[in-house]
């Protein structure tokens, strides 16, 4: 176990879950190893966002925690917490850009905040990192003026602004169509082989998790926990646990009873 | 024996048995045009004949949809209630196959909505009382907050947002002048012309000029302004807020490291802080010029007197205690809007209903606060 922990950069200890009364999830464990990119998959509300949110420090686990380079992203200290945050980049799902800031203000807002760079290194990043994102040139549009598909790379790339050493995706390919979806797939492997950027991927979208995912995390909403680990194609070979395989194969829990 | 239809506009047909059982033939259009008359042929026949077994013969349906299916169900859920034998006979494939889903989705509403009951009055009554309980707690928690982070800001003043600062002076101060002179204006118009109804029966035309100006300075001027920027600034500052916690854009300033309390509401209130004030001292302006007009030209006053007047009846004191009321009004308008914004969860139903919210409180918080000032300056003085 000790030898695992040395080489994963995020360690989840009994992290249990809970809007108010409503328990979402409880006791999950599992670790992330240093420029791996682990998905995490399970069905609607199995609190599959939840736990990417309790990853990086967003809520408050009711119990538990969650370890980022060995600091509690939950009670650490503020400077613990400055450093993490400098090292994390999240792209939520709408793409969570500043509606009233262009594209170049919203890369450049963390680098002002975290550096003391110059305007013209600072402008020079900015492009760079659009130019990364495919989005070059786009640098004084507002987010209103674009695409879906845009709107998310422009959130990776406001992600990526201080180059973290771990990105956390929020179903990154919800709302784009199959082409769009798959780009941004390519896109985050060539990140991920590039910088050996460490990547915590929420998703359901199959293709998606069998084109990048090192490992998956599989929860359950009546299990209320995980109910497998493991590289997808093993699980979908392999597995002996129905809800597993199901899913993989895409067949609707209880489809049995269901069926007219 | 047969009940045939009376005309073309009916659609059952009822069979009776020997055993006191009927099989009612429906046909025709089971639709949502038709299932309300439907459903009544269906009432009548029952209470008439009070089967004691009911078959449902769906062979001359020649169109049926899901509302037609519900008025379906409830012919079962009739039979099912007074325990007597049910069966749809002749039903065609479509039929069945709609009657099959529809049927499947009902019984799952059914045991889903079973467990919830509506809460009692008292549950109601005490849910309510911690919710305004914890809305309070929130709301001074964040005031607090606000506080904090303003005198931080104060220390460090090149940490404060100052380009986001001067957006909002020109969006709520430069942009609502124009509302806040014409109203003043016009209420400074109608208090001279009240009063002077009253204080021409005396020959107490001159005081008109000390009532509107007193009038203005010490009460109207910073509530009107107040009740102004509630409406134009408060609700906007709400929206804008709850619009980015909608988006995530909240969600991500916190994980970029950026305090949302100094990032957001900061430059706002700051900007309040800032605009209230010179806008109370406009609406006063104008309040007085409204009394003015009238004092000249409807009671033959001099502008030169009317002045003087006004000039006599007003004190520093005066002037600086409506200043400092107009402060706290701006900290407690921007702050509320913020809060409120902050609050927001879900979508864009949740973004209206907080920023009425943040209106409706930033009314009351305003009328509070200037009654506890009335008390405390008559006392002071």
């Amino acid at each position: 176990m000790n030898e695992r922990q040395d080489a994963s950069i995020i360690v989840v200890e009994n992290l249990t879950a809970r809007y108010g009364e409503k328990l979402i999830f409880r006791d999950v464990s599992f670790h992330v190893k240093k420029g791996e990119i682990l998905v995490i998959l399970g069905g609607s509300g199995c609190g599959k966002s939840t736990l990417l949110k309790h990853m990086f420090g967003l809520y408050k686990p009711a119990a538990g925690r969650v370890l980022i380079n060995g600091i509690d992203v939950a009670a650490g200290n503020e400077k613990e917490l400055m450093e993490i945050r400098r090292n994390i980049g999240v792209l939520f799902q709408s793409g969570a850009l500043f509606g009233s800031m262009t594209l170049a203000e919203n890369v450049s807002l963390p680098l002002e905040e975290y550096t003391d760079l110059s305007r013209e290194v600072i402008d020079r990043i900015v492009s760079m990192k659009l130019s990364m994102v495919s989005l070059a040139g786009f640098e004084n549009l507002l987010p209103s003026e674009l695409s879906g598909g845009m709107k998310k790379r422009a959130g990776l790339a406001r992600a990526m602004a201080l180059d973290p050493t771990v990105l956390f995706f929020d179903e990154p390919s919800a709302g784009l169509d199959p082409v769009t979806s798959a780009e941004l797939d390519i896109l985050m492997k060539q990140i991920n082989t590039g910088l050996g950027t460490t990547m915590v991927v929420v998703t359901h979208e199959l293709d998606s998790i069998f084109s990048i995912a090192h490992r998956v995390v599989m929860l359950d909403r009546d299990a209320k926990g995980i109910i497998a680990i493991g590289p997808p194609h093993e699980l979908k070979a392999s597995s002996t646990d129905v809800r597993v395989t199901n899913f993989f194969n895409r067949i609707p829990t209880g489809g049995e009873t269901r069926r007219v | 024996m047969t009940i045939k239809p009376e005309d073309n506009s009916r659609y059952i047909a009822a069979d009776q048995e020997d055993d006191g059982g009927i099989v009612l033939h429906v046909a025709g259009k089971l639709s949502l045009m038709t299932m309300n008359s439907i459903a009544e042929e269906f009432r009548t026949l029952t209470k008439t004949l009070n089967p004691s077994r009911l078959t449902v013969d769906l062979g001359g349906v020649e169109y049926l949809d899901s509302a037609g299916v519900l008025l379906l169900k409830e012919m079962e859920q009739y039979a099912e209630k007074r325990s007597i034998p049910f069966v749809f006979s002749n039903a065609s494939k479509e039929a069945s196959g709609i009657l099959t889903l529809v049927g499947r989705t009902l019984k799952e509403t059914d045991s889903k909505s079973g467990g919830k009951e509506d809460p009692s009055l008292l549950e109601q009554i005490g849910e309510a009382s911690m919710s305004v309980t914890r809305d309070f707690a929130n709301l001074m928690t964040f005031l607090g907050d606000l506080l904090v982070t303003l005198f931080q800001a104060l220390r460090q003043p090149a940490s404060i947002r100052w380009s986001d600062f001067f957006f909002y002076v020109r969006r709520a101060g430069l942009d609502g002048l124009p509302i806040v002179a014409l109203l003043s204006f016009l209420l400074g118009l109608i208090i001279a012309f009240m009063s002077s109804l009253q204080l021409k029966q005396f020959g107490a035309n001159l005081y008109v000029a000390s009532l509107v100006g007193f009038g203005m300075v010490r009460e109207l001027g910073p509530i009107m302004t107040a009740i102004i920027i509630a409406g134009r600034s408060g609700s906007a500052f709400a929206a804008e807020i709850g619009t980015m916690m909608v988006n995530e854009e909240v969600d991500a300033l916190i994980t970029m490291g950026f305090n949302p309390t100094r990032f957001l509401a900061l430059p706002k209130v700051l900007a309040a802080m800032f605009v209230v004030p010179l806008l109370t001292l406009y609406s006063d302006l104008f309040g007085i010029l409204g009394g003015m007009v009238v004092g000249v030209l409807g009671f033959d006053l001099t502008v030169y007197t009317y002045v003087q007047q006004t000039i006599k009846s007003i004190s520093i004191f005066d002037v600086v205690s409506s200043m400092i009321k107009a402060v706290v009004f701006a900290i407690l308008i921007a702050g509320i809007g913020c809060q409120r914004g902050f609050c927001v969860r879900g979508g864009a139903e949740a973004v209206g209903k907080f920023t009425t919210s943040a209106v409706v409180a930033g009314l009351f918080l305003i009328i509070v606060a200037d009654s506890l000032f009335a008390i405390i300056l008559y006392y002071i003085r």
